[in-house]
């Protein structure tokens, strides 16, 4: 005799009560740790505003148009740090922009396997050294052997050789996502190019970097927001610890946005408390923490219609 | 009306489809592009040269005692002992704070959290954090951890080692979330599928299956990353890294974490390096090299793991 087919409904399949607390519970644990990248952001942004706006409370708004750099004598001239900033920068992408994007051409374009397999490490050896190395490098050989060789009237501290040292940090983020991007293009791409008869070039030039432009610029605008944040070469070799006068000069001594906000804070036990010098700290900060976030922003932008119409 | 065709014809439209000339301008552009790869390798070269040339008669000479002397004003006498201990601690802060928080993050992002608008919100929000420069984190590390400690545990205006570590934690942790979510993602979804269908819940798939599929690339990830905190300079300026000569007395462990100057090894470079005195130069790089050995010996296990236990699905 036959019994009828128990009929099973979810609830009996979800297990004990016990189980599912456990499943709650952890899940709300993983939860939290996700948080936590909120809870940073938020705490970053809060402290920069609240603080920044401090610090212009404090100040009469034409300490921000002054001459020059120099926080003890009240004058944050904040076109003094971003044209500073601009000029480094401007000069690392000159050679990461090439370099970086010659390197991913070639990885993705022409090297065969075991050439890539040899290759790539470079690029991963310089992403691996610490900007104080580098900075130690820009100081030792690129002001005195490079710079100053090139162009006699440079003087040792430098923005030149600061920027050459930034370049070379900068060189693997733009070699790395350029190749991501290079070689995300489909093959089928490539192979029609090489059926009509194109050559290697031909192809890498007309058919694989055109249909990766979205990505080759993301890899730029990131490579340029490395190079706006980057601080300890610009501190040891720009010349600008002690202030600057506004320059557009690159081979004098000149002063970043970063470099200014290191320089307070080595200096921070002498002007504390001297007014608005250190917390003027916090104003550079919102600015170059802007800055920075818009060109994420944008390359994100960027890496997403890539992925749209790859 | 046909074309006759003859051996002469055949050679003609051989000749063209192979190019009668070598390509002259490709095979330049080819090595064009190869040597901006070959320059930053002798970028690289001059740049060990460089530190090897003034470091090596530094490590030579002194030796061991290089590495266990503290600071001092006098250059003979001047060691990283105290840096590197600083150093070490701060990485192990990063370690328990940054990898357990990343890891869970990545987790919940990855196998719990369902494509919402608030869990784009927050993949977003950790790419934007990956691209902040660190000097920026030192801020955040000055506003909540020297301030607030301060406040919690009173005392004098000033960083310490458990504040330099909690910043450098908060610098990582974006980037271990996101090569932890690479690495989850790379775990097929037949497998948790085929956990699921024999009644396996999350978290027993997670741990069970995800986890140790993905355990290779997490642990890549997260050596790299601390490979990076090892090396950062700027944000530790601002938590109040001293750059000069100090003294932790005979002060207890608990009070050294979290009262006591501190240096760490990139900071002390910087220090000798701006020092004008090229006896001190030599010292900054002998502590280089110390620094790129440390970090080779960390990237040769992340890359040997890498390889040892890669599985490719």
């Amino acid at each position: 005799m036959a019994s009828p087919a128990p009929t099973l409904t979810a609830a009996d399949l979800r297990g004990g009560s016990a189980r599912r607390r456990r499943e709650a519970a952890i899940r709300r644990l993983f939860g939290f740790a996700a948080g936590i990248s909120i809870l940073i952001s938020a705490v970053i942004v809060i402290a920069l505003l609240g603080r920044a706006i401090d610090f212009l409370r404090q100040i009469d708004p034409s300490w921000l148009v002054a001459d020059g750099w120099f926080p003890r004598r009240n004058q944050f001239s904040i076109p003094t740090l971003a044209v500073g900033s601009l000029i480094v920068a401007g000069i690392a992408m000159l050679i990461a922009a090439p370099l970086g994007l010659a390197s991913a051409l070639y990885l993705s374009e022409y090297a065969r396997p075991r050439a890539r397999r040899a290759l790539k490490p470079i690029v991963e050896l310089l992403a691996g050294l610490p900007s104080i190395v580098v900075a130690f490098f820009a100081l030792t050989v690129i002001s005195p052997d490079v710079v100053q060789r090139l162009f006699t009237q440079a003087t040792f501290f430098n923005l030149m050789a600061a920027g050459i040292g930034v370049g070379i940090l900068s060189v693997p983020l733009v070699a790395t996502v350029a190749e991501d991007a290079l070689r995300a293009v489909p093959r089928a791409l490539r192979e029609g190019a090489y059926g009509l008869g194109a050559r290697r070039r031909t192809t890498s030039m007309r058919v694989v970097v055109p249909a990766a432009t979205s990505g080759i610029m993301a890899a730029l605008i990131l490579g340029l927001s490395r190079a706006i944040g980057e601080t300890m070469v610009v501190l040891i070799v720009a010349g600008g610890t002690g202030g600057s006068p506004f320059t557009t000069n690159p081979l004098g001594p000149g002063q970043t946005a970063t470099g200014a906000m290191a320089a307070l804070a080595i200096g921070s036990d002498q002007v504390k408390g001297a007014g608005a010098a250190f917390p003027s700290l916090f104003f550079v900060g919102l600015l170059l923490f802007v800055v920075t976030f818009i060109l994420n922003l944008t390359s994100e932008r960027f890496v997403r219609r890539a992925r749209r119409h790859g | 009306m046909g074309i006759a065709v003859t051996d002469a014809t055949t050679n003609v439209v051989t000749a063209q489809l192979r190019g009668r000339r070598r390509d002259v301008t490709g095979s330049l552009f080819a090595a064009g592009l190869l040597s901006a790869l070959l320059l930053s390798l002798l970028i690289l070269l001059l740049l060990l040269w460089d530190v090897v040339r003034t470091g090596w008669p530094v490590l030579s000479s002194r030796g061991i005692g290089f590495l266990t002397a503290g600071p001092s004003s006098f250059p003979a006498e001047a060691g990283i002992g105290a840096a590197l201990v600083g150093s070490f601690v701060m990485m192990l802060i990063v370690a328990l704070v940054a990898f357990p928080l990343g890891i869970g993050a990545a987790v919940y992002l990855e196998e719990y959290a369902r494509d919402t608008r608030l869990t784009r919100f927050i993949t977003t929000n950790v790419r934007n954090l990956a691209g902040v420069p660190s000097i920026v984190y030192g801020i955040l590390g000055l506003v909540l951890f020297v301030e607030v400690l301060n406040r919690m545990v009173d005392i004098r205006d000033q960083g310490s080692l458990l504040s330099g570590g909690l910043t450098l934690a908060a610098l990582v942790l974006p980037i271990v979330i996101i090569t932890t979510s690479e690495a989850l993602r790379a775990v097929p979804r037949s497998l948790r599928e085929a956990a699921f269908g024999v009644g396996a819940t999350r978290w027993e798939v997670i741990r069970h299956h995800v986890l140790p599929a993905a355990a290779p690339g997490i642990l890549t990830g997260t050596v790299l990353s601390l490979a990076r905190a090892f090396g950062e300079t700027a944000p530790l300026l601002l938590v109040g890294a001293v750059t000069g000569f100090f003294s932790t007395g005979d002060a207890g462990f608990l009070e050294r974490l979290t009262r006591s100057p501190f240096s760490a090894l990139p900071v002390q470079i910087l220090a000798w390096t701006t020092l004008p005195n090229e006896a001190f130069k030599a010292l900054a790089a002998a502590a280089i090299l110390v620094m790129m050995a440390i970090l080779l010996v960390v990237n040769g296990i992340a890359i040997w793991l890498r390889n040892r236990y890669e599985k490719t699905w």
